[in-house]
């Protein structure tokens, strides 16, 4: 049967302040969806409120796997159900090796009971299934033996979470701009590879500003997100006019959502000029 | 003999407890004279106060050293010992490292009192020494005449190292001869087995010119809950190129008190690896010297510690350069969580006959809860130009960020915890290279999360 994961009017804030405001989204196992908007639109927001991030508070609405309801799971339970987060910005574990790391992650993943201190998948079973999947994402060995995204390029990084998604085979699989920041090859690399890797088994949610990753993986459905809402959902030929043409015609299409992006652009930079931060770009 | 079984000297440390203590010892002359001097000095350093830079931070006031005895009868020790090593049926105590390695030979002390004392005989033959202090003072006396207590930990240097050579009750020596190699590494163990019993133990290292030894040593209890006192002394002697690992791992019960005056001097060429293992105690403080004497020696230290509950772990170390182009390098790592306390005060000093040194120090602490408490004070004195010190602390709690990572993967948030505080120790473990520590450590440090874990 078809796994689905489910998001139903989900109204999310982080901090007290509301970001999501109402968001409905069905992927189905084999599905390929691309998320689109302009920067601070809430798509990672939504990422990480789907994993269970702790600071992004769901106020309404719901997420649920095959109809189990995910609210009240914490982001291990979750990820033990098949979901999977590759991170806009991978978080550095000093002193961890990437092969130890992922030794745990996957028998935990493949024995989504297990407790801790329960054995680990046999050493040898495992090397020989890292190295080879390291192989064909070409990428060297000398990898696993290293800290987990200590001392890693950009692109090494994504491809560290490609790699995992790769081990951990998920049912449901969110790749927040893992094209971003990266070269041409790169971007050629993390695209071929979930190319290979999504297929009947997996639901891919692809947040993405580029255009390589989707035509290597072409997207069935296209949402564009807009100051928390998905404001229009079409296919392929969506993802491409978005790139072409930018968001101007879309605001244009959503006045109310477009002037709520507005508000919140100049409320949230008028507090950036207090605290002094540097504007996010 | 055997009717003195229970018989141990009466509790405390005063001058009638010192001359029952002598008369049992029947050591040569010039041992209980270095003794008696000790003894006169801790009398008089019991009259001042301690050495407020080394001290201000640590209460000291729950300690009742006249609760305290020393276990006199060779015959109550080799019974308690005899029991408590094989009665040992909790599990959470005992030893870490006993088990991990082929061990060229090992000495273990109970309560003071040496228990077992072995060596490989191709070691022996090839003039190595390693024994227990207490027999070794009488065979090999003209040997260790000039080292013990004579150029490391000296008795007269302060309360603790007087009241520690007063009233030493045995401990470990290792000698190696010039240009002798001895690869395969060295145990020590002592425990203490009864309550309220005070261990005075020593360990002295000699390593002649050229020669190179790995001494691993840790300190355990018997029991969880009996009450422990360990005034205790290392001094390590390296001649020039010789290379020595030594290892100490204090996981005594957190009933113990752990004073200690440490000290290691590095001759011309030598290399000195010095790791220590804060685990255990009730409360422990660690007077830590390394002293570069010789030009081009080079000392490494490393420290682990790990505290938990209301644990107090305490270093006051010190570099001393004292010739031209030596180098240090310390780096501790601590990991605290309930209402724990570490303490790190860590000195580079630079004389005046030491141009190109190379000093580094650092302290990095990470916190597990919001109650536990670091404080890392470097300092620098520097004599001399020409040199380059530097140094550094930092402390901080878990990053949430890299949990929600780790969970993200699978993992559950103890078993993150887990992971993170593994690697934040791994980069001590990285400078280890002997697998028997790097495996007991993250043994312990397993141990120690599981601890009163909240589930
Ligand atoms: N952890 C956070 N703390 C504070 N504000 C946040 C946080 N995450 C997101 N936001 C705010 O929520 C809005 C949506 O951000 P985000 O989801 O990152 O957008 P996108 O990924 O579409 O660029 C932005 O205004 C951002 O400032
Ligand atoms: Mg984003």
């Amino acid at each position: 049967m078809v796994a689905s994961l489910k998001i139903q009017d989900l109204h999310v804030s982080v901090e007290g302040l509301p970001i999501l405001r109402g968001v409905s989204l069905e992927v189905r196992q084999g599905e390929i969806h691309a998320l689109m908007g302009p920067n601070g639109s809430g798509k990672s927001t939504l990422a990480y409120t789907l994993v269970g991030h702790p600071k992004y508070e769901i106020t309404q609405g719901s997420i649920e796997i095959d109809g189990k309801p995910l609210n009240e799971l914490d982001a291990c339970e979750r990820a033990r159900l098949g979901l999977f987060l590759a991170f806009q910005y991978p978080i550095v574990i000093p002193g961890v090796k990437v092969a130890d790391f992922l030794r745990h992650a996957i028998t935990n993943i493949r024995n989504p009971d297990r407790k801790e201190g329960e054995g680990l998948i046999p050493m040898r079973e495992f090397r020989k299934e890292l190295k080879a999947m390291m192989d064909e994402l070409g990428m060297d060995s000398e990898f696993a033996r290293r800290y987990l995204n200590e001392g890693f390029s950009g692109g090494e990084k994504k491809r560290m979470e490609i790699l995992q998604l790769a081990m951990l085979k998920p049912r449901f699989a969110v790749l927040d701009e893992t094209d971003s920041g990266l070269d041409s090859d790169a971007v050629r690399v993390v695209s071929e590879g979930l190319r290979k890797l999504s297929g009947p088994q997996m639901g891919v949610l692809i947040i993405t500003h580029h255009e390589r990753l989707l035509e290597y993986n072409v997207p069935q459905f296209t949402h564009v997100m807009l100051a928390g809402k998905i404001v229009e959902t079409g296919d392929a030929s969506l993802a491409r006019e978005l790139h072409n043409e930018g968001y101007s015609k879309v605001r244009l299409r959503h006045p109310e959502e477009a002037a709520e992006e507005a508000a919140r652009a100049s409320g949230r930079s008028s507090e950036a000029n207090r605290t002094a931060e540097p504007a996010s770009v | 003999m055997s009717t003195a079984i229970a018989s141990s000297s009466a509790a405390g440390f005063s001058q009638e407890v010192f001359e029952h203590f002598l008369s049992s010892r029947h050591e040569p002359a010039w041992v209980s004279e270095l003794r008696r001097e000790a003894f006169a000095k801790y009398t008089e350093f019991l009259e001042q106060p301690l050495d407020p830079e080394e001290w201000k931070r640590i209460d000291l006031r729950a300690l009742k050293p006249s609760q305290f005895h020393l276990v006199t009868t060779q015959a109550a020790t080799e019974a308690s010992a005899a029991s408590g090593l094989e009665a040992n049926a909790d599990p959470a105590i005992g030893t870490l490292l006993a088990d991990r390695a082929e061990f060229a030979g090992r000495v273990i002390h109970v309560d003071g009192q040496s228990a077992i004392s072995e060596l490989s005989e191709e070691l022996a033959a090839r003039g190595v020494v390693f024994g227990s202090l207490t027999q070794l003072i009488q065979t090999h006396g003209d040997l260790l005449k000039p080292y013990l207590m004579k150029r490391a930990v000296k008795h007269d240097q302060d309360r603790m190292s007087a009241w520690h050579a007063a009233f030493w009750t045995g401990g470990t020596v290792l000698y190696v001869p010039r240009n002798v190699r001895v690869e395969a590494p060295l145990y020590g163990l002592v425990a203490l087995a009864k309550d309220k019993a005070a261990d005075f133990s020593h360990t002295l290292v000699i390593l002649e010119d050229g020669a190179e030894a790995t001494l691993l040593e840790e300190t355990t209890s018997l029991h969880a809950t009996h009450a422990g006192l360990h005034v205790g002394g290392v001094e390590l002697l390296l001649g020039q190129e010789a290379r020595l690992r030594y290892v100490q791992l204090q996981n005594w019960n957190h009933r113990t008190w752990h004073l200690a005056t440490q000290a290691g001097h590095v001759e011309k060429d030598g290399f000195l690896q010095w790791t220590v293992g804060g685990l255990g105690s009730r409360l422990a403080h660690t007077h830590q010297d390394v002293s570069l004497d010789g030009r081009g020696a080079v000392a490494q230290v490393n420290g682990v510690t790990f505290a938990i509950n209301r644990q107090v772990i305490s270093y006051y170390t010190q570099q001393t350069h004292r010739a031209p182009d030596t180098r240090s390098d310390l780096l501790y790592k601590d990991v605290l969580r309930d209402e724990s306390r570490v303490i790190w005060r860590g000195m580079i000093d630079v004389e005046k006959g030491a141009p190109r040194t190379d000093g580094y120090q650092r302290n990095d602490s990470l916190l597990l809860s919001t109650t536990a408490r670091a404080d890392a004070i470097p300092g620098l004195e520097i004599e001399t130009d020409d040199v380059r010190c530097t140094h550094g602390a930092t402390v901080g709690e878990v990053d949430q960020d890299q949990i929600l990572y780790c969970m993200c993967r699978g993992l559950s948030r103890h078993e993150a915890m887990h992971m993170i505080v593994e690697g934040f120790f791994q980069q001590v473990y990285d400078r280890i290279p002997v697998p028997a520590v790097q495996e007991t450590l993250s043994q312990a440090v397993e141990r120690k999360l599981g601890l009163g874990r909240d589930t």
